[in-house]
């Protein structure tokens, strides 16, 4: 029966090539750095720029709805959430097709995300309402509604997913809240028009930066006081410039990278000092930015001068400048 | 023994109310008020026609705003913000007003007045615990020579206004300037900062006339007085026409009406002006959407001013609890005070006259044309202090 396959001849074929396939992938990761994806709303476009993290290239664009800004994405990196605050809603993007495949409804004009460390719910700031929506991603349900201070935009949630930071622009205060009754536990207050909050992967603290009182408040989870306020100093940049929006912190809470919007740098603290170290020249109006998630590059967008900075992480230089589109405002990357 | 029980059930369950009630007795910190009072005199009626008339809630509607915006916060520090408004009736004195808003517990005073009706609001309460902010007024004199200690003065001052105008004519290189001078009292100051903003930013002003045609903009058909008005401006050397005209009687009928095809500003055409209703960078958009649903008009300088005003008063509650009026003003003159105001920085008060710095926006009446401080101007302090008076040049002398 010279060339018939039997059942088990197919059978050891498939697992052969299945085994074949993985070292294969196995070899890619170890030849060059894993390719991931970059994703990047465009504010004033309507659009989401695509870029590969290995070339440093541009490899899409996709419309979305009006005035993209709060972008985040699902657990396993195959959904992607981008708040269209002018169509007051969130639109759920298949990263597998490049298509929006729902929806969702957030509440009226939804500026930033943060997603449960499950993948679901999803929490958002309702800038223009005062509130906080607590959304299901999979039954598209409004779970919640939580009253907040005027403007809320930051929003941070702790490694665990029981305490949500919600920040208000005007009201100029860290809600924390407790995601089981959804109710305000405690509010802190931080400098003024505070934009961005975000735990150590530790959990065991919370940065939050205040955009026009040019500090990053430095607040210990557990007692909710203020541990530390960091300001920026930097020579020949007026300090009005200086402006604190994004940040990014290493998942080891050493390097917390800050975002300086007009001043056009990014600051590198010290996580075990909290001191300033160093500060690097990016593009203009530098506003967010994200790790790759094997934490080699550093990825802000760059409101003003409509591109992207990538920065190496490890010897902390710019290395690279890519055109994105307009009003470049979040950005995260994925598998 | 079942009833020992139950006896002990009760007890546990009378103990958890009372520890409930005093843990929600903590935890909600008693509520205090903090009363603000505003008082503004109503506007003239409009004339039959007016396209643009000045409403009757003009600086009233901001303050309302504010208001609403500083008891959100309230809610989470155990505060209640509450808005007195005094609109004045005809020849009702102001400082009388004002002491009645005192004795009724409101220690923070809006004012929306002429300059001496300002002064005399704040020497009635002088002594008092209590501040004065000037929403509207723009003389320099209550910023120098005429100055209160008890005054925060958040209407730009004219030669912050003009300044601002001049930094810009300077970067466009439109250094020759033709001022029309109306002839009310505020216009001839109007041009006197126009002058010294000249000076200061290397600016030449070529001519100066005086406007004698009368409100041309309501009186329009007048055909002898236009043909008059037409050839104004003939003869003049000059890049720009500065028109100083604060009524609004004439300033409009200025631009296209010019001999040469010059560009006009100052009270007209080209505006500095604290606000604009087409300015809606910095998150300036979400303030102009909030005023808009509430007052069911577009937001004006003057209820910008106001709202400035209110939301100052929130800031320095918030952050210094147990603060009165006089102790928020100290504070507000500290380092630490720092007041977002939807123009890209912070804003704080200058303590050699308690004026507050902030950016001017320069308007089309269609659209935002530039913000001053314009690039390059540099300061020492700060680049907010290259408009206006600075401190060596202050005639202020605290009385």
């Amino acid at each position: 029966m010279p060339m018939a396959l039997t059942e088990r001849t197919v059978r050891w074929l498939r697992r052969a090539a299945v085994a074949a396939s993985a070292a294969l992938a196995l070899l890619g990761l170890t030849a060059s750095a894993l390719a991931y994806t970059i994703y990047v709303s465009n504010e004033k476009d309507n659009t989401v720029t695509i870029i590969d993290s290995n070339t440093l290239q541009v490899t899409n664009t996709l419309k979305v709805g009006r005035r993209p800004r709060g972008i985040a994405l699902g657990k396993d990196g195959k959904l992607l959430y981008v708040c269209v605050g002018d169509d007051d809603g969130i639109e759920v993007i298949d990263t597998a097709s490049m298509s929006v495949v729902r929806t969702l409804r957030s509440g009226p004009d939804p500026e930033l995300l943060t997603l449960h460390p499950s993948g679901n719910p999803l929490y958002v700031a309702n800038e223009d309402d005062n509130q906080v929506t607590v959304l299901d991603v999979e039954q598209n349900r409004v779970i919640a509604e939580i009253p907040v201070g005027v403007e809320p935009e930051g929003m941070g949630i702790s490694p665990d997913g029981k305490l949500l930071v919600n920040t208000s622009e005007t009201t100029n205060m860290a809600h924390f809240i407790d995601t089981a009754t959804y109710k305000i536990i405690d509010n802190v207050l931080v400098g003024a028009r505070p934009r961005y909050a975000e735990f150590t992967a530790d959990g065991k603290k919370l940065y939050v930066t205040a955009e026009v009182g040019g500090t990053v408040t430095v607040i210990d989870a557990a007692t909710r006081k203020v541990a530390k306020t960091l300001s920026f100093k930097i020579p020949g940049v007026n300090p009005e410039a200086i402006q604190p929006v994004g940040t990014a912190i290493t998942k080891d809470g050493k390097k917390v990278f800050v975002m300086l919007g007009p001043a056009n740098r990014v600051a590198i603290v010290n996580g075990d000092t909290d001191e300033v170290e160093k500060y690097l020249l990016v593009g203009q109006r530098v506003w967010h930015a994200a790790f790759t998630p094997d934490e080699k590059l550093l990825v802000t967008t760059n409101g003003s001068s409509n591109d992207v900075s990538v920065i190496d992480v490890e010897s902390l230089k710019v290395v690279k400048s890519i055109g994105v589109g307009r009003y470049p405002w979040g950005v995260v990357v994925g598998p | 023994m079942g009833s020992s029980v139950a006896t002990f059930r009760a007890a546990a369950a009378a103990a958890g109310v009372f520890l409930s009630l005093t843990i929600v007795a903590a935890a909600e910190p008693a509520i205090r008020e903090v009363r603000i009072g505003m008082i503004a005199r109503k506007p003239p009626p409009p004339p039959t026609f007016s396209f643009d008339a000045v409403p009757e809630d003009e600086g009233f509607a901001g303050a309302r705003v504010a208001i609403k915006e500083n008891n959100t916060t309230g809610a989470f520090t155990g505060r209640r913000y509450v808005l007195d408004e005094a609109p004045l009736k005809e020849g009702e004195p102001p400082a009388e007003t004002a002491r009645k808003l005192i004795e009724g517990g409101a220690g923070f005073l809006l004012v929306n007045l002429p300059a001496d009706d300002l002064i005399g609001v704040a020497d009635a309460v002088r002594g008092r615990d209590a501040i004065v902010f000037n929403v509207g007024a723009p003389d320099d004199r209550l910023r120098g020579a005429d100055c209160r200690a008890n005054v925060f003065h958040i209407a730009p001052s004219r030669a912050m206004l003009t300044d601002a105008l001049a930094q810009f004519l300077a970067f466009k290189r439109w250094r020759k300037l033709f001022l029309i001078v109306g002839p009310k009292a505020g216009d001839k100051l109007y041009a006197e900062a126009m002058q010294r903003s000249a000076r200061k930013f290397g600016l030449a002003v070529g001519a100066e006339k005086t406007w004698e045609f009368g409100p041309l903009v309501q009186t329009k058909g007048d055909s002898p007085a236009q043909a008059d008005a037409l050839v104004f401006t003939r003869g003049a050397d000059y890049d720009m026409a500065v028109v100083a005209d604060e009524a609004g009687d004439f300033g409009d009928y200025i631009p296209y009406r010019t001999w040469d095809p010059r560009p006009v500003g100052g009270t007209q055409g080209l505006v500095p002006s604290s606000w604009h209703a087409t300015h809606e960078a910095w998150g300036a958009a979400q303030l102009q959407n909030r005023f808009r649903r509430a007052a069911q008009r577009v937001m004006r300088p003057i209820d910008y001013q106001a709202w400035v005003a209110v939301r100052a008063v929130g800031e320095a509650t918030t952050r210094l609890p147990d603060a009165g009026p006089k102790d928020a003003g100290r504070f507000m003159l500290g380092e630490s005070f720092d007041l977002a105001a939807f123009k890209g920085v912070a804003l704080s008060f200058r303590p050699w006259d308690l004026q507050l710095r902030q950016p001017i926006l320069l308007a089309q009446p269609r659209a935002l044309v530039s913000v001053a401080p314009e690039a390059g101007f540099l300061h020492q302090r700060t680049p907010l202090d290259t408009l206006g008076f600075d401190q060596p040049e202050t005639a202020c002398r605290w009385r």
